[in-house]
């Protein structure tokens, strides 16, 4: 007989469904969001290998379970991950990815294939994915080679967080889920054209700004979301404590400077306060930071900040000179430059006049509603959640709509990432399943979906999910049984012609615009029994209608062991306001 | 204003298809277009030509730029540069005007590189508008069929300016 070989340390094959996990696992993801079929199934084998290291949360529609991972991602900063089968559950992911692409959030889709072999062949569940989505992800793979998915996912880490964040969209066939070979967790990335350093302000730019703003008589800083995703909110508050400067926001931009802060002049923009778009009208130098000069921020952009100076300053070096020309354009990772700034920025000569201008302008005019209002406007219930949590610093994910904007109006941010609000993209159903994300990363938090009745019933099925996997998020639902911003432009520019944005039966005379207001807060004809739907969901769920129970309901609903609803009725005749509408100035503002 | 823009990218599935996408959702137009190998495997060259004032071709540019397979784009047109179409035109060419036809051949330096009883090929090289008179000289004869492959066009032989020389410019214009 030979000698006895000694077995011969094997370097071991890893599936590609593994490698992936793995890969997730290395890069410290936590949870993942993943709906499981045909195409996917491998993945969903892999991991229920690694379940004591990454949770899997099962979501009940692809599009909340990538809406979970943006509120992951946009209350944590970390990356948020989500899975889908091939076909009908990848596109189900693609609005939730034009979402995340157009608000920066660093999302991770992977999405089942069919098998290489027969890709092209329009087999079923097949669709080009990756074709469905190069012009709304940060970037793409379909990953034909299992030898490539560890590098792949490395890359997609490195591409999704770095630079301006955004979605990336690995696209994985079933057969490369299956082969196997030996990864190499750390091999080099291969993005000769991708520049993983960040940009940095150059010493002149710096002292170029720090100079512009010692000459500025009417200085005024316009910050948006750049600065959470910088985490440069610090950096900004120091900013303002040396200069003095007033501030406004973005709707991206709530939390990162105290809105309870003299100097904050709250969010601009079409339905920001009045004097912050006075301010930013007749201020002499704009100091915009991580912001893109949105057209629901600028209006008729030729006017906006027509007789000022403007300084620009962004990670994305597309954004500058893209809406509006800066005098100082600046690209650079926002926090450095904030941080080079404080090292030498003085304040303005002399700028009180201004800045007491700016306040006479915000006590003369605050944000405002009826408080003699017999029953509960929208304001006022999100004004009394403010005055009851705030202490308890939650996280306030909203829908889109009016309910939207008075929650960003009426809900005083203090900090960064508390605010998770589809701002860009303005995705109806975005609330419920982004609180549901957030509640799992935050375990513990308070967090709060701020939902239209419209909204909250494009998302509804995940109230399963938060009851199946313990995620006690809250819903206070301002129903007002109508599509409200629909109608407020219907009532404002198409004489009150009630075009589909009722949501109750279609015999009922409110459909056609003909009822009398008063049926849709009778509990009576009110469609549909949302707290009949979340009880059956599981949920804890309770309706209230009079002011003066307000307080106690919505103590029930933050004391409930689990998710709630709290069903509240609300008028549909309510404005947003002030507003300017879509490509006017500020000249052009309703106030009533 | 026409600009040339060459654009080194990685040569991967999708990259086509990806800046070609890029110019029709935002709308930008490209008047030509032309995409080949490099002397690198790993890498392809494609050369834009673009019509459009500073500030799109500023966008145009920046966007490029942003799309992770594009390592590096160079506007061509703001420097000394070198300019190539190539067209393969298939003329009717009948014994008694064969001749006429080689002779501004000759005159543009093009060549026949096929010939019929009653049609020829020439190929032909340059730039933009000599290879659009020579179209012009053959359409009394009568054009059977024609090809171009789109420009392209390389940077003569000078140092390469400084790569933030654009925003400069644009900060300098903006002050202005």
């Amino acid at each position: 007989m030979a000698t006895i070989e000694k077995p011969r340390v094997k370097e071991e094959l890893i599936s590609g469904a593994d490698i992936l996990v793995q890969s997730l696992v290395n890069h410290g993801v936590e949870t993942i969001f993943a709906y499981p079929g045909g195409c996917s199934m491998p993945l969903h084998q892999a991991l229920t290998r690694f379940g004591d290291k990454l949770r899997t949360i099962l979501p009940r529609h692809e599009q909340g379970g990538a809406f979970a991972a943006q509120g992951w991602a946009r209350s944590t900063g970390q990356v948020g991950v989500c899975m889908a089968t091939s076909g009908p559950g990848a596109t189900n992911l693609v609005t939730a990815i034009a979402d995340a692409k157009l608000d920066s959030i660093p999302l991770i889709a992977i999405t089942g294939q069919v098998p290489t072999a027969v890709i092209g062949t329009d087999a079923f569940q097949e669709t080009p994915i990756v074709e469905v989505c190069r012009g709304i992800t940060k970037h793409h793979y379909l990953v034909t080679d299992v030898n490539d998915l560890a590098r792949i996912v490395r890359e997609a880490f490195v591409i999704a967080t770095t630079g301006r964040p955004g979605p990336v969209l690995i696209d994985m066939p079933k057969n490369v889920q299956m082969d196997s070979c030996v990864p190499n967790y750390n091999e080099p990335l291969n993005l000769p054209g991708y520049k993983v350093e960040s940009p940095k302000a150059r010493p002149e730019q710096i002292n170029q700004m720090a100079a512009a703003i010692k000459r500025a008589r009417r200085p005024i800083i316009y910050a948006g979301g750049g600065v959470v995703t910088a985490e440069a909110s610090e950096s900004l508050r120091k900013l303002v404590d040396k200069t003095g400067i007033p501030i406004t926001t973005t709707v991206m931009g709530l939390g990162i400077f105290p809105s309870t802060d003299p100097l904050s002049l709250d969010m601009l923009g079409m339905h920001g306060s009045i004097y912050a778009n006075y301010a930013v009208d007749q201020a002499d130098l704009l100091i915009a930071l991580g912001v893109r000069f949105d057209d629901r921020v600028t209006g008729k952009v030729e006017e906006f900040c027509k007789h000022g100076k403007i300084i620009h300053v962004d990670i994305d070096a597309s954004e500058l000179n893209k809406n509006k020309p800066a005098h100082i354009p600046v690209c650079s990772d926002v926090k450095f430059a904030l941080d080079e700034l404080n090292k030498i920025v003085e304040a303005p000569e002399d700028i009180s006049d201004w800045v007491e201008q700016c306040m006479r302008w915000k006590s003369d005019e605050p944000f405002k509603y009826n408080e003699q209002y017999q029953g509960i406007l929208q304001q006022h219930a999100i004004r009394t959640l403010w005055e009851m949590t705030i202490e308890k610093d939650p996280v306030i994910s909203v829908g889109v709509g009016q309910h939207q904007m008075w929650a960003a109006q009426f809900y005083k941010f203090l900090e960064p990432r508390r605010w998770l609000c589809s701002s860009g993209l303005g995705t109806m159903g975005f609330g419920l399943p982004a609180a549901m994300g957030a509640q799992a990363a935050n375990p513990g938090r308070l967090c709060f979906d701020i939902d239209g009745d419209g909204s909250f019933l494009m998302n509804i099925q995940e109230l399963a999910t938060c009851v199946c996997e313990k995620l006690p998020v809250k819903v206070l639902l301002l129903n007002n049984q109508h599509l409200g911003m629909v109608v407020q432009w219907e009532d404002r520019f198409m004489q009150g012609n009630r075009a589909h944005t009722y949501l109750g039966p279609i015999d009922n005379p409110e459909w056609s615009g003909q009822g009398d207001g008063i049926g849709a807060l009778n509990p009576e004809e009110r469609y549909p029994n949302f707290v009949g739907i979340a009880k059956g969901f599981g949920c804890g769920a309770a309706y209230v209608d009079k002011k003066a129970d307000l307080p106690a309901a919505i103590e029930e609903m933050i004391a409930h062991d689990g998710p709630y609803v709290l069903d509240v009725a609300a008028p549909y005749q309510e404005h947003v306001l002030p507003m300017i509408p879509g490509g006017k100035t500020v000249r052009d503002l309703i106030k009533e | 204003m026409r600009h040339v823009l060459s654009a080194l990218v990685q040569n991967v599935p999708g990259v086509l298809a990806h800046v070609a996408g890029m110019f029709a959702s935002r709308g930008y137009n490209i008047d030509s277009l032309a995409v080949g190998a490099t002397e690198d495997p790993s890498l392809s060259r494609m050369t834009f030509v673009v019509v459009g004032d500073d500030n799109v071709l500023e966008q145009v540019r920046k966007q490029l730029e942003k799309i992770v397979t594009v390592v590096h784009v160079d506007d061509v047109s703001s420097q000394e540069f070198v300019e190539r179409d190539l067209m393969l035109i298939k003329v009717r060419a009948s014994a008694e005007n064969r001749a006429q036809i080689h002779e501004l051949c000759n005159i543009f330096r093009g060549k026949v590189v096929d010939v019929a009883p009653d049609q020829v090929i020439v190929e032909i090289s340059g730039q933009e508008k000599k290879v659009e008179s020579f179209i012009d000289l053959m359409r009394p004869f009568g054009i059977v069929e024609l090809v171009r492959t789109g420009r392209i066009a390389m940077v003569r032989g000078v140092v390469r300016p400084a790569g933030e020389a654009s925003s400069l410019r644009k900060v300098a214009g903006a002050k202005a």
